[in-house]
């Protein structure tokens, strides 16, 4: 088993969001989880994320065999968590590539490995960022700072292609992106987590990128759980459906 | 030539200085620069004797002098530098300071810009980076003479909090008796940005080298173009490291 959460809830703001949500993704598989606003999708990829404000106030979830929850931020993305952000943040002053190789050899620390030297970094970026057509010189420029919507959507995927993590949450990922952008991001995620022994937990409102990244399983969450499950075909009926219909 | 008396925290440029430890240096020993017409000159100052430590320097530029002063206070206890730049035709006066400070250091980077003549112009970006129970201030005069039209003086400064129980003092102030002067000061007090931790840290950087990374964006502000960044930037990095 990959990821399984059991029984989880939350508040943010002292507000309870995720009300005893269970989920459990085997390696291999693709999952979606498709929802309402404001359903709880978003928070469930921070809490998992280790988002502080997100406190967890019952329930486990292992991941890979530990203990996710008890993990720091940066711990469990050395563990091999890999959070695709719905809007991903600004960092002036710090390019991309710095911050990449200092956050990859961090990872490669933590793991007992090798840190990667300046150009075996720069090889690798240059080949992850070959897969998602995304412009070399733009990796050299601050991280997200004046990218535009899908720009940042496609920089997440190469930062996941960088750090090659086991598990990718992907909230929103395909929301700005343009035809083009979303089938090069669609076979980015595919070349890059679609393996034996990866995951990726997809947080998507639309099938069109479903129609790239075929999903095993797909889920609705509302009201802070999982209220249905089914293969692809319950996306397709959603999207013609709406989710009052199908999740009622 | 030394500074006479002793000041109090009454001096407008000592208010918030630590006069205790100043007592211990004084009198201080003036540093006179003289750039004469038309040349150009650098100067690095890192102030990072583990002891007290206190500067008086007065630069005087004389018409189209260039002068560009570099400051990294990272002084032991107390640290200051207090700077007087008399600005001739034309000249051009740049500061880039940066002061990190912890535990109960007191830094002060004080600043009179004087000009006394139309059309020159300063720069000054002071980046202050504080913890603990440490106190990081600016206080910065640009004083435009009658007759300095032309003139363009510019203060920006800012300070970043690492902990609640830190303070930052900025006073950036203008006094302009000319006409067709240009002068912009922007100061500004702050945190990190928590969701920006967040993002590096889910990257996989533990907190200190998020935080370091941050800020050392926040610092090279300060050092940007200097004859000798490298060397500042570096020096700077290792007296962060100690800080977070
Ligand atoms: N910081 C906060 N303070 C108060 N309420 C919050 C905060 N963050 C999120 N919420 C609330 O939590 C609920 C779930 O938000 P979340 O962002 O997880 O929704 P979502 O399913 O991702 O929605 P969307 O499809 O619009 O992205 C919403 O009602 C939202 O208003
Ligand atoms: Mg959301």
């Amino acid at each position: 088993m990959m990821l399984n959460i059991h029984n989880l809830s939350n508040t943010v703001a002292s507000k309870p969001i995720l009300k005893g949500l269970s989920l459990t993704l085997n390696a291999g598989e693709i999952h979606a989880i498709m929802g309402p606003n404001g359903a709880g999708k978003s928070t469930l990829a921070y809490t998992l994320g280790g988002r502080p404000g997100y406190e967890v106030t019952g329930g486990t979830v292992d991941f890979d065999g530990q203990d996710l929850l008890a993990m720091a931020p940066h711990e469990r993305a050395a563990a091999g968590l890999f959070l695709g952000f719905q809007y991903p943040v600004e960092i002036p002053g710090v390019s991309n590539v710095q911050f990449l190789r200092e956050a990859l050899n961090a990872q490669r620390r933590a793991r007992g490995e090798a840190p990667l030297s300046g150009g075996e970094f720069l090889k690798l970026a240059k080949e992850k960022a070959g897969l998602l057509r995304f412009d070399m010189d733009m990796l050299k420029r601050p991280v997200n700072v004046g990218f535009s919507g899908g720009e940042k959507k496609r920089a997440e995927m190469v930062q996941m292609g960088i750090l090659d993590p086991k598990l990718a949450i992907l909230d929103e990922t395909d929301s700005g992106l343009d035809i083009d952008a979303l089938r090069i991001v669609g076979e980015g995620i595919n070349t890059i987590m679609r393996k034996p022994d990866r995951a990726v937990l997809l947080i998507t409102h639309y099938q069109r990128l479903l129609d790239y990244v075929t999903p095993d399983f797909v889920h609705v969450l509302a009201g802070g759980r999982i209220v249905k499950s089914g293969g692809p075909e319950l996306a397709h009926q959603l999207e013609s459906e709406g989710y009052e219909a199908v999740a009622a | 030539m030394t500074v006479a008396t002793l000041p109090t925290r009454k001096d407008e440029a000592f208010r918030y200085a630590d006069v205790g430890a100043l007592e211990t240096l004084w009198p201080l020993a003036l540093q006179q620069i003289h750039v004469p017409a038309g040349a150009s000159d650098v100067l690095s100052i890192v102030a990072d004797s583990s002891g007290p430590e206190a500067r008086e320097i007065e630069i005087v530029l004389d018409e189209g002098a260039q002068f560009d002063l570099r400051v990294l206070n990272i002084a032991g206890a107390y640290g200051r530098i207090a700077v007087t730049v008399t600005l001739g035709k034309g000249a051009r006066f740049h500061l880039g300071a940066a002061q990190l400070a912890g535990g109960d250091q007191t830094l002060e980077v004080v600043t009179e810009v004087i000009h006394a003549e139309p059309d020159a112009v300063s720069t000054q970006v002071v980046r202050s980076v504080l913890a603990g129970h440490a106190t990081g201030t600016y206080l910065g005069k640009v004083a435009v003479a009658r007759g300095a039209n032309g003139s363009d003086g510019s203060q920006s400064i800012r300070a970043m909090l690492l902990d609640r129980t830190a303070t930052a003092n900025a006073r950036p102030e203008l006094e302009i008796f000319a006409d067709d002067v240009k002068c912009a000061h922007g100061c500004a007090v702050g945190e990190l940005d928590p969701q920006g931790l967040f993002y590096l840290e889910s990257r996989g950087l533990p907190p200190a080298e998020a935080k370091k990374l941050m800020l050392q964006a926040f610092i090279a502000e300060a050092f940007v173009g200097a004859a000798d960044e490298d060397a500042l930037t570096e020096a700077a990095l290792n007296a962060l490291g100690a800080l977070i």
